[in-house]
């Protein structure tokens, strides 16, 4: 039962690391990201490129920050080329063309790698498992929960006590009223996709390291599941994407192992509608109310 | 200005009055003790109102006192925190914006609400909906009673329409009409959902003279064509004081004073809650 | 002719679309009849019917009642299999009956799953409500991935998750086998079927928009607040809406799964919705004519680049961005319009030398 919890909240902490970047660009942009996921594999190819061929053998410290700074490039030029003509257009618009944007992402992966699952490499070979209260942790377990907590305070120091951060929040509220007190809406909603894509990055080189088969589709299942998680911790809120994510993680695993792994995924979904059903804006979600 | 003889207001059994003509015919709305918090904000407090089967009535006050908020109260938009609210005899408690409509109260918006993308006609017919008879599956498969239905509330969208002589504009969507006529589509249509109430939020905002006479003028037309009793929002004095029947005036959720035109005109208190008080 | 001149714009519309499937008929029964085409475009008849089915109904609850659903391949999926199975134990009934009595029932059958499903969807707004309709997609499909349905002289023999349980005399026959899918399915469905399903549903719909219901729909998508004071029910019609949507979609899945031997669960994903869904945008949203057109373009398309094959799924993900990109950036499209003019004057002054 412990061995299943604690998988469940590190396999909820990769899913909450995915959620933030959801949540934060949906605060900022009002848009669902759908190529989020996408960006996740992108990140998960690039260290395994750094990390197993032979031309580069990198390690492993090195190969992560190579993801980061590849997906943060790539998350803010997929803003600035696709997203950000459409600032005016419906939201239904850029929903699609984010679904572009997957696909593209999608099929681009598909003709520069192939189909063919790639093996990733162990970056914990060296690592033994941890001995908790009887149950063996698995050395990415732990680094999975580590990170979360890092990246959660660090997100939640940086849009509380910088003034970057402080400008998100305001944009995210009132991007009219924002501009009118001098804060450059374009350069922080740049900053978002870059944040976003950065924990997509290291998102996807945990989840390739904790399930080690790196395919074109390895970020859709994870995206959309991350995805949920943002909307049942409330979309927008950056403690409902980490809480959303662990119970999703948490209740995805123990589902698995006790229940049916075939209806686990059923099991998740339902939880996230049952959850919408009392609280239609999620557990930590702001009720809104059209004025009359 | 064509200012409406004033009437005599006489006291009812519940703590309010109505005009002499309607005395004996029934109430169309009762409002006891309304109120609504937001939050811990007291918003409306102690709202009593009675009015008569054929009344005019305003409601007034400054800015933010709560006026659309009643508004949003009597056709349940909002469900108060205490207070009842009759509409002819019948308590509409939990009951949604669409029964108490079906009851007999309609209104427009003070930001306007029409259906942007439909036309001026197909507007109207949304308020003739539930006066429309034929099913669902009538529509779908074409049934005579649809032909015979669809050319009836055609020929009563376009009588309604005529009051306010837009008969011509029912082909052009509701977001192509001028800011005015917008407003008076918006009598319309509510006007077509068949009344007995209707609540008027701010009708002659943004109109000039000539078109807010004209408006008084369509106002007491519609109350005595349809027998119908009228209560208006509306910061233009000039029409409240020439077609109202009996004000109310409403400051910080309360109700400040009650009359007619002339006992509101002198109410030292509503003097006050317009211009503020003299400090020292 | 005084009849034509009469009829509004809305049934002129309307008789404009029936033209297109019409002719979209004729034309393809014509290729197929005097045997000039591929028998890989000849495979995919039937399926664009149904694309186009699932366009339109889709369109009904985006477009005219506008909600976002991200999951309308379910109820697809729920029709295809409730078909195979009513399909498979009739047996003994002609092709046509069998055919027409299995798209009743799949669209009674996903009426029901979208009334359901409508109850909890359908209170919550926007965004909230495209990913609980995705969840549901998600949710069928992985049910459907634990259903094993077998067939024996007793009757029907259901089972979930456990084939075992299935508990069939030695005679019986499985249908449809959990994630595998169905099996052996009666392939019963003909284009001129499909294409008499799509002319009625596409009556419904548009006789349905223009009519009492369908303006109480529209009135609630443009302004719900509005229609609740004129006496409307906005569950009421945003339900029904949503449930006739979910029927057409479970008729076309019944027509889509009876024209294969097999099908699997796995076909009606998330991006089975997603595909159906960029029809209805592209082909505009509200617009019935733009989605048959859409989807028909779009199935067809991806068949002819199959020379390109390693490259068709890229170049429909760019042609799906710059479409976006053009047709809602008021730069872009600015910049298209006078194009477009620039290239109609020159014509025309081309025309009068």
């Amino acid at each position: 039962m412990l061995v299943h919890l604690i998988n469940g909240i590190s396999l909820g902490s990769i899913y909450a690391i995915i959620a933030l970047g959801y949540t934060m660009v949906y605060g900022i942009a009002k848009m669902l990201n759908f190529a989020h996921g996408d960006v996740i594999m992108v990140g998960g190819y690039v260290a395994f490129f750094a990390l197993a061929s032979d031309k580069f053998n990198l390690p492993a410290p090195v190969a992560v920050l190579l993801a980061i700074i590849v997906c943060t490039v790539l998350g803010i030029t997929i803003e600035r080329l696709a997203y950000k003509p459409l600032r005016a257009a419906t939201s239904l618009a850029v929903l699609i063309t984010a679904i572009g944007m997957s696909y593209f992402l999608q099929n681009s992966a598909l003709l520069l790698w192939g189909a063919n699952p790639k093996a990733f490499p162990d970056m914990f070979k060296n690592a033994e498992a941890i001995d908790f209260l009887g149950a063996k942790i698995s050395p990415v377990a732990l680094v999975a929960i580590v990170a979360n907590i890092i990246i959660m305070i660090f997100l939640t120091l940086f849009t509380t006590r910088t003034k970057v951060g402080k400008a998100m929040r305001a944009v995210s509220e009132d991007k009219g009223a924002a501009t009118l007190m001098g804060i450059n809406v374009n350069f922080t909603i740049s900053l978002t996709f870059a944040i976003g894509s950065g924990l997509a990055a290291i998102a996807g080189v945990l989840l390739c390291s904790a399930y080690p088969t790196l395919m074109p589709t390895t970020g859709s299942l994870p995206g959309i599941k991350a995805f949920t998680a943002a909307v049942f911790g409330g979309i927008g809120s950056i403690p409902g994407a980490m809480i959303g994510g662990i119970l999703l993680g948490v209740i995805e695993i123990l589902a698995r192992a006790y229940i049916s792994s075939e209806l686990a995924d059923a099991i998740v979904f339902g939880v996230l509608i049952v959850v919408l059903i009392f609280r239609p804006t999620g557990l930590l979600g702001k009720q809104i109310h059209e004025k009359v | 200005m064509s200012k409406s003889p004033e009437v005599k207001l006489v006291n009812v059994p519940s703590p309010n009055f109505v005009p002499e003509k309607d005395l004996g015919k029934p109430l169309v709305l009762e409002a006891a003790h309304l109120g609504i918090d937001f939050g811990g904000l007291v918003a409306v407090d102690e709202f009593n109102i009675g009015i008569g089967a054929t009344e005019i009535c305003g409601l007034i006050g400054p800015n933010g006192a709560g006026k659309t908020t009643i508004f949003n109260l009597l056709t349940k938009v909002y469900e108060p925190t205490r207070g009842t609210i009759m509409l002819g005899g019948k308590d509409t408690h939990n009951m949604t914006p669409s029964q108490v409509n079906q009851m007999g109260i309609a209104r427009t918006f003070q930001n306007i609400r029409l259906f942007d993308k439909l036309t001026v006609e197909e507007n109207v017919k949304i308020g003739l909906h539930n006066h429309i008879g034929y099913h669902t599956l009538a529509g779908v498969f074409r049934l005579p009673n649809y032909w015979k239905e669809e050319k009836k509330a055609h020929e009563k969208a376009l009588e309604l329409l005529d009051i306010f002589g837009m008969a011509d504009l029912a082909n052009v969507t509701a977001d192509s009409l001028p800011y005015g006529a917008q407003r008076r589509l918006e009598i319309v249509r509510a006007l077509a959902t068949g009344p007995k109430l209707l609540l008027l939020d701010e009708p002659a905002a943004g109109m000039n003279p000539s078109e807010t006479e004209e408006l008084m003028n369509n106002i007491r037309k519609i109350r005595d064509e349809f027998q119908i009793a009228v209560l208006l929002i509306e910061h233009d004095m000039n029409l409240v004081m020439g077609i109202c029947e009996s004000i109310v005036v409403l400051n910080f959720g309360r109700i400040i004073a009650k009359g007619t035109p002339s006992q509101i005109q002198g109410n030292p208190q509503v003097i006050e809650a317009y211009l503020g008080t003299h400090r020292g | 002719m005084k009849i034509f001149e009469k009829a509004s714009t809305a049934s002129k519309k309307a008789f404009l679309n029936y033209g297109i499937v019409i002719l979209f008929f004729v034309i393809f029964q014509t290729l197929v009849s005097t045997g000039n085409i591929s028998s890989a475009l000849k495979g995919q008849l039937i399926p664009i019917a149904c694309y186009m089915i699932m366009a339109i109904s889709l369109n009904l609850v985006v477009g005219i009642s506008g909600e976002l659903s991200l999951g309308h391949a379910g109820f697809m999926s729920v029709g295809a299999f409730t078909a195979v199975i009513v399909s498979s134990s009739m047996t003994n009934s002609s092709d046509v009956s069998s055919l027409i009595v299995s798209i009743i029932v799949a669209a009674v059958i996903a009426a029901v799953a979208g009334f359901l499903i409508g109850i909890p969807v359908l209170r919550l707004n926007g965004d909230y409500l495209a990913i609980v309709t995705l969840a549901f997609g998600e949710i069928i499909k992985n049910i459907l991935n634990c259903l094993y349905v077998g067939i024996d002289e007793k009757g029907v023999h259901f089972a979930f998750n456990n084939p075992a349980a299935l508990a069939m005399s030695a005679t019986g026959k499985v249908i449809i086998n959990g994630p595998m899918g169905a099996v052996g399915i009666r392939k019963i469905s003909t284009f001129i079927a499909a294409t008499i399903l799509l002319l009625i549903i596409l009556i419904v719909i548009q006789n349905l928009v223009n009519s009492r219901t369908g303006r109480a729909i529209m009135a609630i998508r443009d302004n719900r607040i509005a229609a609740e004071s004129m006496g409307l029910s906005p569950m009421k019609y945003k339900m029904l809406a949503f449930t006739v949507s979910a029927a057409m979609a479970g008729a076309a899945g019944a027509v889509y799964a009876l024209n294969y031997s097999t099908l699997v669960p796995k076909k009606f994903d998330f991006n089975t919705s997603i595909l159906v869904l960029v029809f209805v945008v592209l082909g505009g949203i509200g617009n019935m004519t733009g989605s048959i057109i859409a989807a028909g373009v779009l199935v067809v398309l991806p068949e002819l680049l199959r020379k390109f094959s390693d490259y068709r799924m890229l170049v429909y993900a760019i042609v799906l961005i710059l479409v976006m990109l053009v047709t809602n950036n008021e730069k872009l499209k600015g910049k298209i319009d006078t194009f477009f003019k620039k290239l109609r004057m020159k014509l025309s002054k081309g025309g009068r030398k």
